[in-house]
């Protein structure tokens, strides 16, 4: 979905304002923030990109007014109701109405292996690449509804196959229940002004790493 | 607003990208505190996750791969050929950084990191992004603007110089190995990694020169 997100190129929001010296953590809540995000996480109820795709369809007017804690907190609290962990009630309420010690629960022993291990994203893919570095290739331009890793301002142009990374799991297909269908994933690169018109900064070139199925051959 | 102090030296100042601390504070708060009620949460765990990235995994981690790779030709090799091997080898492969990338600047040559998307970063090699790595202004612009974001951060570039900006849109995680400083002919890894800025990973600053 081409959502709040989904910003490249997109433009008034001002200047970047790097902080000097700045904290991990504005406020205590953003840490905490953190943690009950990545613990929750570790229920294994949802993927990654579900949790982006929950974060992305927060409505635009509440996504640009929150800091990034504060959409993840959002999109949590979307995630938590959707697979049957809280319901609105409690959430309204603040206090829990059942007690349902989860098996997966995260304990402070398993943190660091659980960190440490991440969550690899290869996968074995049986056929053989379509694409090879050096090839000509168009990102299509298509507007799915769910979600998508191919950013809008990509869409429709032509680059250059770069690398081919083997099979990673599909986020189109993950974010939404449909199994990880992995497809191989190349690194494209595109000329600035084939993406920006005349007026791209000289001597730009933009890459983004691209399934396979988001490509046509040029 | 009251701060507890579980991680270190936060100010009581309000800051202009997080304008909402008293409510988000009640909202966290009582969130925590019904999955904890439910069964769903050790809160004793959320202070180990906080303690690994307050502590723990951060950009000195990028630093150190960096150092070795200026100190190290065999090392900078497979940094360039297989950076997840090359990193996980030092033991900095995890959450976020599953999948590396190293991408060396050169004479001519700059890169810049971004996740247009979301707001995926390294976390492995540089801890939790910044705020402004996440902002809406960074990764609108980043992709159409780079040298003025650049110059922003007081980064100007050469005009003739090639800059490639990496949109972080799949799970390849990026480190930008920046050029070595002059004047560090036989510094130790862990001099030269005193000059290895998070800015120069992310490619919005150089590494700092020696003074």
């Amino acid at each position: 979905m081409n959502g709040p997100h989904d910003l490249g190129g997109k433009m008034g929001f001002g200047a970047v304002a790097p902080e000097a010296n700045e904290l991990l953590f504005h406020a205590d809540w953003e840490a905490r923030a953190l943690g009950v995000v990545l613990a929750c996480g570790a229920l294994g109820k949802w993927t990654l990109d579900e949790s982006r795709h929950a974060r992305e369809s927060l409505p635009p007017v509440v996504y640009y007014a929150s800091s990034y804690y504060e959409i993840w907190t959002r999109a949590l609290e979307v995630l938590l109701q959707r697979h049957d962990l809280l319901t609105a009630e409690e959430l309204a309420d603040g206090q829990a109405q059942t007690q349902d010690p989860h098996p997966k629960r995260l304990s402070p022993q398993a943190v660091p292996g659980a960190l440490a291990r991440g969550g690899p994203c290869d996968r074995p893919v049986a056929t053989a690449p379509l694409f090879a570095p050096g090839d000509r290739v168009r990102c299509r331009n298509a507007h799915p509804r769910g979600h998508t890793r191919v950013p809008t301002y990509l869409a429709g142009h032509t680059g250059v196959v770069e690398s081919e990374h083997g099979g990673f799991v599909l986020p189109d297909t993950n974010a939404h229940g449909q199994g990880e269908q992995p497809q191989r994933l190349y690194t494209v690169v595109f000329d600035g002004a084939e993406v920006w018109g005349p007026d791209s900064e000289p001597g730009l070139t933009i890459s983004a790493d691209l399934w396979e199925g988001y490509l046509e051959r040029a | 607003m009251k701060v507890h102090n579980r991680v270190p030296a936060m100010p009581h100042d309000h800051h202009d990208h997080d304008n909402h601390l008293d409510p988000m504070d009640a909202r966290v708060r009582a969130l925590e505190t019904i999955l904890v009620q439910k069964g769903l949460v050790d809160p004793a765990a959320v202070d180990a996750i906080i303690e690994t990235y307050a502590h723990k995994v951060g950009p000195q981690n990028g630093a150190a791969v960096v150092a070795r790779a200026w100190s190290e030709p065999a090392f900078a090799d497979w940094l360039a050929r297989d950076a997840t091997a090359a990193v996980g080898a030092m033991g900095f492969t995890g959450r976020q950084g599953e999948h590396v990338k190293a991408v060396f600047n050169a004479p001519g040559l700059h890169h810049v990191i971004v996740c247009t998307l979301c707001s995926c970063y390294p976390w492995s090699l540089l801890g939790l992004p910044p705020v402004w790595y996440k902002s809406p202004a960074y990764r609108s612009r980043v992709v159409i603007e780079p040298r003025a974001v650049l110059a922003e951060f007081g980064l100007v570039l050469p005009e003739a110089t090639q800059l490639r900006v990496w949109d972080s849109t799949a799970e390849l995680r990026y480190l930008v190995v920046p050029m070595r400083p002059e004047g560090t002919e036989g510094w130790t890894p862990e001099q030269l990694a005193e000059l290895v800025t998070r800015e120069s990973m992310i490619g919005t600053g150089l590494a700092r020169v020696p003074a």
